[in-house]
């Protein structure tokens, strides 16, 4: 497996997650664990540019796979990706804990509907929980990333 | 180091927050994070039956187990607590029961603990678990807390009955009097649900007693690092100064995180009894039955008006329960005292009865006490239209005006420095209330049920007890960098933004350079911790006079450095500089040096450092702000649904530091209100069983959810250096007010009313066919 393109080799036991896997193997933990029963999205990371549910896979089943967490969003030199700048410019975050999975999950939506409509956003951000924010600032960051 | 940024009127600029470039790269560090060498990780046996007695728990099994280090019960741990469980500030408060951390005796709820495994990882910890064999007679339990004051079973047995606490201030026959002849009166009983704090990060801690350097090491998700420590010298008998409690990232609290419960002291005893690292992180199921519960109240209210639509008094009677541990019990006092709220009302008769139950522990969450405002302006809704008068309209009668204030509250508190009637009437002038009214009524004609109702409030900030003060520690390093130390334990109110703002602005150093530290005792003043909306008023008034404190002292040095009067020195964007000469001028670094490495240069007399720590202290017991939601909705008349249409805030929190965070306080608050009044309900069964113990069943608000919030603002500056109020609580307190008054508006429209929260579909649809539709 590839996590944020590096090659991993590694042997797990069956029933290792994928995120632990790269929460307790690759030292990853800006992937989070909310529910680890797939309803809360903050252990959301790209796999092959899709975004999936890290608690619910096994690590063992995606031996040639390319993963994508949270630390492989921003540029090497620390600076962030249009996703999450916006998310600091329009207040998508306080206590920050959903937020790996919500960046995730928004620039695998934006990447796939560049220009999507208002209902399609809500839709689009329903698979993950905040607590904080009320999504309002999430909402408009997303809105402001896709030129609206 | 460069000092570009002018660094003037940073207090109230929407300036981005310093905590978001590591929480948004993944970068964060929250408990789950740490590792520690050979850390052994924990997890507890939980009850499955709400009550019944040990007969024996069966460990050997479990202990043999790959992976098991120990498995431990009350018989190992309970002996070991050396002080009582309770968090500091309840102590005094008679807390319940026996002292002890895991069930011995009886299982009082299901997600007691009774044993703990800790194993070298998590799963084994876990499959151990399963060994356990706890064999227990079960008993009838204490489910109902309407019932429980005359259940002949105890939840605690040495008590007398299942009463925690309670308050009479009685009916006197004046009011008595009042509310049985006056000309319109209403009286109903308002039901509130149990919904929860639910941070999205679970709690979890990592203990680390350490025998051979006789120290423990903490790291755990909190809002009171300090009194973390406090608890943890006090269960385990060593000295506080042999604690460093240490929070890093906490993925939010709400209330639940505030006071240390039974399960982090279990984790604390174990490690002091086995000398290792344990780790225990909680899972969501345990979390959602087992963390803390909230809300779970009912009160009767009956409010009284003359001809002229003055309400002359108000008769509450409440009873809420607090589960069988509660780490603070009941907030009604507080409701009790803030009943009356915005509004003239002379007359007030509170009764309470908080009761023990087999259920999930209460603890404080996001305006513990917010019933008054949820039954309060849910009355005044039934009085009005009792009276035949629009329900704004008789607010209008009886809120309190700005040349009606100090006003003396009926529980002998003065209320002032308080907006309510300017922030009803920017609420109604936002959603266009009378534009409404007359909408609403053609949509009634076409068959739609649209509605707009109003949550008005006054937020009360206790500042009792060790809530009263607040620490603030700067430190301006020799090359003019400067560090913050905080007692706070922030857990997303951006409270190291907001402080270098304050900071920045009131020292006149860069925002840049501006570095904020909490959650660590090793390095911070001690303080009680973040909660109780007090990081604005007393947090930041201290911030505030430290600030002012140290600018003093560098005007002082640059006065004697560039030979000019005090009077004449400006500072800012990290220079202190002449009035009018800017050549003659030191930056931030030059003084600072001087300071600790060129003493020589300092006026003569002169303490050395550039650093100070100041208390503030307010003598006041309480600060208030104020607020007032509308929303108006739309209920489906066949589905029972409720979609809201449109949810107005006009907020009075003082002095803005930053609008983004007062914004994003605002909205986080009323969309858990939100969730509350529609969605989110945590149940038992009648045998004390709970149904919704997952996020597919206990359902919390998405982003499809939510209305957009719009937000108004009216400042009335406290009396507190900065004139910051609190705004951490008040968005869960008025939203769940506004959306049930917004669904009966509707429902109105043909005769219906729910009283009972959430306003589920199937609630509704019942309402709706009493009525024949
Ligand atoms: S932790 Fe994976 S969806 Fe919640
Ligand atoms: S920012 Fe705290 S849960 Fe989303």
């Amino acid at each position: 497996m590839a996590v944020n393109g590096i090659p991993r080799t590694a042997s797990v036991e069956d029933r290792r997650t994928l995120a632990e896997f790269l929460r307790e193997q690759c030292g990853l933990t800006g992937t989070h664990l909310g529910c680890e029963h797939g309803v809360c999205g903050a252990c959301t990371v790209l796999l092959d540019g899709g975004a999936v549910r890290s608690c619910l896979l096994f690590a063992a089943q995606l031996q040639d796979a390319e993963v994508t967490t949270i630390e492989g969003l921003s540029a090497e030199d620390g600076s962030l990706s249009p996703v999450q700048q916006a998310f600091a410019d329009h207040h998508g975050l306080q206590c920050g804990f959903c937020t790996p999975g919500f960046v995730v999950s928004v620039t695998a939506f934006l990447s796939s509907n560049p220009a999507p409509t208002d209902g399609e956003i809500a839709h689009a951000l329903s698979g993950n929980l905040c607590r904080c924010t009320g999504y309002q600032g999430i909402i408009a960051a997303v809105k402001a990333v896709a030129g609206r | 180091m460069t000092f570009a940024a002018a660094s003037s009127r940073l207090v109230g600029s929407r300036i981005n927050r310093k905590e978001d470039p590591r929480l948004l790269t993944g970068r964060g560090r929250y408990v789950d994070d740490v590792v520690v060498p050979d850390m052994l990780n924990a997890a507890f046996a939980r009850s499955d039956i709400a009550r019944g007695r040990i007969v024996s728990i069966e460990t050997t099994a479990a202990a043999a187990a790959p992976g098991v280090v120990a498995v431990l019960t009350g018989t190992d741990l309970n002996p070991l607590l050396a002080g009582p469980i309770a968090a500091t500030p309840t102590l005094g408060m008679g807390s319940p029961g026996p002292h002890k951390v895991l069930a011995d005796d009886e299982v009082r709820y299901v997600g007691d603990p009774y044993a703990m495994v800790v194993a070298r990882s998590r799963a084994e910890a876990e499959d151990a678990v399963e060994l356990i064999e706890l064999d227990v007679e079960s008993l009838v339990p204490v489910a109902d807390y309407t019932t429980a004051l005359l259940s002949d079973e105890r939840v605690h047995p040495q008590l007398e009955d299942n009463r925690a606490g309670g308050m009479v201030q009685p009916l006197d026959d004046e009011l008595r009097t009042l509310l049985e002849s006056a000309p319109y009166s209403a009286t109903d009983t308002f039901v509130q649900n149990r919904y929860l704090a639910v941070p999205m990060e679970t709690r979890g801690i990592v203990a680390w007693w350490d025998p051979g350097r006789m120290s423990f090491d903490i790291w755990v998700s909190t809002q009171s690092p300090h009194d973390v420590r406090t608890v943890t010298a006090r269960v385990t008998g060593v000295s506080e100064n042999q604690v460093r409690v240490q929070m890093g990232d906490v993925g939010g609290g709400f209330g639940q995180k505030a006071y240390l419960a039974r399960d982090e002291q279990i984790v604390i005893l174990a490690s002091y009894h086995l000398g290792c690292p344990v780790k225990w992180i909680e899972d969501r199921r345990e979390n959602l039955v087992a963390a803390t519960s909230s809300r779970a109240e009912r009160a009767t209210v009956s409010i009284a008006a003359d001809q002229l639509g003055n309400i002359l008094g108000v008769r509450v009677d409440h009873i809420d329960e607090v589960g069988a541990y509660p780490m603070a019990g009941s907030a009604a006092m507080m409701g009790a005292v803030i009943f009356t709220g915005p509004y003239r009302i002379p007359k007030l008769s509170f009764s309470t009865d908080s009761v023990y139950t087999n259920t999930c522990s209460r603890a404080p969450y996001r305006g513990p006490w917010q019933i008054e405002t949820y039954v309060r302006e849910q009355a005044v809704d039934s009085l009005a239209r009792n009276m035949g008068l629009d329900p704004i309209e008789l607010r209008r009668r009886n809120v309190l005006q700005r040349d009606q204030l100090p006003y003396l509250l009926p529980i002998g508190l003065s209320l002032d420095h308080v907006s309510p009637a300017e922030t009803l009437e920017q609420a109604a002038a936002m959603i266009d209330y009378d534009g409404f009214r007359a909408w609403q009524r053609q949509e009634f004609a076409a068959g739609r049920l649209v509605g707009v109702g109003i949550g008005l409030y006054i937020e009360p900030q206790s500042a009792m007890g060790p809530y009263a003060a607040e620490p603030a520690h700067i430190r301006i390093q020799p090359d003019g960098s400067t560090d913050v130390y905080l007692g706070s334990g922030s857990h997303g109110q951006g409270i190291e933004t907001t402080t270098a703002q304050i900071v920045s602005e009131n020292v006149g150093v860069p925002f840049d350079t501006v570095k904020v530290h909490q959650g660590d005792t090793g390095t911070t003043p001690y303080a009680f911790g973040t909660g109780g909306s007090r990081s604005g008023p007393i947090l930041g008034a201290a911030i505030q006079l430290a600030a002012r404190d140290l600018r003093s002292k560098i005007v002082e040095i640059a006065a004697h450095q560039l030979e000019a009067s005090p009077d004449d020195i400006e500072v800012t964007g990290g220079v202190a500089a002449v009035r009018g000469t800017p050549t003659r001028a030191r930056t931030i670094g030059e003084i600072s040096r001087s300071a600790y490495l060129d003493l020589g240069a300092l006026p003569p007399g002169m303490e050395p450092g550039l650093e100070t720590l100041k208390r503030y202290k307010t003598d006041m017991p309480f600060l208030f702000s104020n607020a007032c939601h509308m929303c108006t909705v739309e209920v489906d008349g066949s589905t029972g649904s409720v979609r809201i249409l449109r949810f107005v805030v006009s907020e009075d929190c003082g002095v803005m530091i930053n609008p983004s965070v007062v914004e994003g306080q605002i909205a986080g608050g009323a969309v858990q209100g939100i969730g509350g009044a529609l969605l989110e309900d945590f149940i038992y069964d009648a045998d004390g069983n709970p149904l919704t113990t997952t996020f597919l069943d206990y359902l919390l608000p998405t982003a499809s959810d939510v209305p957009q919030i719009e937000y108004g603002h009216v400042e009335t500056p406290a009396t507190t250096p900065g004139g910051f109020k609190g705004v951490g609580e008040g968005g869960a307190i008025g939203a769940p007010a506004a959306v049930a008054n917004a669904v009966n508006d509707a429902l109105h429209l043909v005769g219906a009313r729910v009283r009972e929260a959430p306003f589920s579909p199937a609630r509704i649809v019942e309402a709706l066919e009493a009525v024949g539709r």
